[in-house]
């Protein structure tokens, strides 16, 4: 029988394949002696677990080497080591044959032993060698009790990942070509792996509390992603309605195509810009194809993730080099490292808080930290003269704050200058509305910076004093509210009264509910997940501006977002 | 038996990448490699041997070889130890 669960759609479109659950096996056991005549074959167990262990981790190996490159593949080199290590592997095998230990039991109390040593050591670093050797064992217990760590880098087959959330660094990992779809307990639409879906284009629903409980390893399911429903264990009958859907999907895909090329334009000949949200250069094949005009937020942060120190200069100006190239002229907006929060960096060694969202992140991090900001800066401003960069602070919710960027800006700036580096002279700079505190006083700013960007995600939680990880309050996240509406018409409002530009780089911009209210405040750019740009693009040129213009008057005047949502339906129907 | 002294002058000390290439290198020879530091001795061609020395900056370390490759071993060991930046 089939099972169906209801969770919120992430992204759009139909995948049917197996689970591949991402969630850790258990690895207790019993059993922790063995008869004498078990000896010789509890030896080869132990044997054949750390050979395939082997094989395992060379493959992660070669797959980080290929992909982040071969300094990131260092660390399995060592791990590898481990597993050929002579004085870790007779130890285990004494314990079988002198012991009686079975292979889990004497692997487990070697493992231990080496992990009291580093752990033992009053050395930092020595100190995680502890963490390499646990990782290593696991590994090898999986392999002994015969079951399987997941490794997604390993996939090798069409599947649909099942995990209780997913991490950035678990979705940095994932492969398009066999990774059809995704389905979390956790999360909302604007989780980070809800985004992560739609910029790289698999269907996915989050949010159904209960899937990790619910499919068991290799089982089939169906995710749709549009509707947030999941399938599991489907008879014939599903798999042929879905099987259908999933080519409609497809087709309307096709039809969207044919706009790849076509001008952002609403019936009444008002030109927009529609640009891409990215993570990594990655995602810059899906900007091209969806017809993007620029990319309106470059989240750097994935740079300085998955990895134990801070990318150097070098490698930062390659990443932006490589992303200005690939835009060909086209506008960038790079947001200078926004972490904290629900963004963490091992290596930097953050205090942990109680209220992270509210504590040190973003530009309030980087400040305290120039050493690393500036290395950033710099790496931007000798990418600059590869197209058109522009370059925007996270976080700000003083004057004061931008105004400490920008002049380590200009200073990086000046010092490469007298280097005689090539840098350009016409960056533009700006800020992340995101603190109401910003928004409130945008008409100052405005005479300051050369444009902003509304990051609504953080807006909406911070105007309703909503932390947009916790789900019971989760009501409150509600972007079409009034209240919010009339925030962002501040800051248009604002900028074009100093001739400055608004973009939008949040998941409203891309929302087709939102996206008549964004064109009647006079939005000039929506940037949006590069798989909504057509869809975008579509809806506009049926929309007149003017009209929208008059959506928004009373949309402003409404008391809660049921009103506004039911006079966006009533403008929208009436074309 | 060949025998040989190093002062370790890398900021870090014998750490991850610079252990791990040294531990491939011995593994490749037949003889018997020992790296004593502190009066403790470990087998080279073990990983985590090496790193349970927790050999520092400033540190002085012996390699100990024996076997019939031990002229090349130990030919092999400094040469990887200078280019790994962990002697001058």
């Amino acid at each position: 029988m089939s099972k169906i669960l209801k969770g919120i759609g992430a992204s759009d479109g139909v995948a049917i394949a197996s689970v591949y659950s991402l969630e850790e096996p258990d690895l207790s056991f019993d059993g922790d002696t063995i008869e004498e005549d078990e000896k010789d074959s509890e030896v080869e167990r132990f044997k054949g677990a750390f050979n395939q262990a082997k094989v395992e981790i060379t493959k992660i190996r070669n797959h980080a080497e290929s992909t982040v490159g071969p300094e990131h593949a260092a660390i399995f080199d060592a791990h590898l080591l481990v597993l050929d290590d002579p004085e870790f592997l007779s130890p285990i095998e004494d314990g079988i044959r002198n012991e009686k230990k079975s292979a889990a039991q004497s692997l487990c109390d070697t493992r231990d032993q080496f992990v009291t040593i580093f752990e033992g050591m009053d050395n930092e670093y020595m100190k995680e060698r502890a963490a390499d050797v646990k990782d290593v064992s696991k590994r090898v217990l999986a392999q002994i009790l015969g079951k399987e760590i997941p490794t997604p880098s390993n996939i090798s087959t069409p599947v649909v990942i099942v995990a209780e959330d997913l991490s950035p660094s678990d979705t940095a990992q994932l492969d398009k070509e066999f990774v059809k779809g995704f389905v979390t307990n956790v999360g909302g639409r604007t989780s980070h792996s809800a985004i992560m879906s739609r910029s790289l284009e698999i269907p996915a629903v989050v949010g159904t509390r209960e899937v990790t409980d619910a499919v068991t390893v290799g089982q089939q399911i169906i995710v749709d992603g549009g509707a947030g429903d999941v399938i599991v264990d489907p008879d014939d009958e599903e798999i042929q309605v879905y099987e259908d859907k999933a080519a409609r999907v497809e087709e309307d895909k096709a039809a969207l195509k044919k706009l790849v090329d076509e001008p952002s334009k609403t019936m009444d000949d008002v030109t927009v810009e529609l640009a891409a949200n990215i993570g990594t250069p990655d995602d810059l094949d899906g900007v091209v194809s969806n017809g993007a005009e620029g990319i309106g937020l470059y989240r750097t942060e994935f740079l300085y993730m998955g990895r134990t120190e801070i990318p150097s200069e070098e490698e930062q100006y390659e990443a932006y080099k490589a992303v200005l190239e690939k835009l060909d002229g086209s506008p960038v907006v790079v947001r200078t490292l926004d972490v904290g929060g629900d963004k963490e960096l091992p290596y930097l060694d953050l205090p942990e808080e109680l209220n992270p969202f509210l504590g040190y992140r973003a530009i309030r991090m980087t400040l305290d930290n120039q050493e690393l900001f500036r290395t950033q800066l710099r790496a931007l401003l000798r990418a600059s003269a590869h197209g058109n960069l522009k370059i925007m602070f996270p976080m700000i919710a003083t004057i004061e704050e931008f105004n400490q960027a920008k002049a380590l800006l200009v200073e990086e700036k000046n010092k490469l200058k007298d280097e005689g580096v090539q840098v350009k002279d016409d960056i533009e700079v700006g800020i992340m509305i995101e603190i109401p505190s910003a928004a409130i006083i945008a008409d100052q700013f405005a005479k300051e910076v050369d444009f902003f960007s509304i990051g609504t995600n953080d807006l909406i939680q911070y105007t309703m004093a909503a932390d947009r990880m916790n789900e019971a309050v989760s009501y409150l996240y509600q972007p079409y509210h009034p209240a919010l509406l009339r925030l962002i018409k501040m800051v248009i409002d604002a900028s074009h009264k100093e001739g400055k530009w608004t973009g939008m780089c949040g998941e409203m911009a891309g929302d087709e509910k939102a996206v008549p209210l964004l064109l009647g405040l006079g939005l000039d750019e929506f940037s949006m997940s590069a798989s909504s740009v057509l869809k975008a693009r579509r809806q506009l040129s049926g929309l007149k501006k003017t009209d929208m213009e008059k959506l928004v008057e009373s949309a402003l005047e409404c008391k809660d977002t049921e009103e506004v949502l039911a006079l966006v339906d009533e403008y929208t129907s009436r074309v | 038996m060949e025998q040989k002294s190093y002062l370790i002058t890398d900021e870090t000390g014998i750490h991850a990448r610079p252990a791990t290439i040294l531990v491939q290198t011995a593994s490749k020879y037949d003889s018997d490699i020992q790296l004593e530091f502190n009066a403790k001795k470990v087998n080279l061609k073990s990983i985590m041997g090496v790193m349970s020395l927790g050999v520092g900056k400033d540190s002085e370390v012996t390699v100990h070889v024996e076997g019939k490759d031990e002229a090349e071993a130990i030919e092999a060991i400094t040469e990887t130890l200078s280019k790994e930046g962990l002697t001058d």
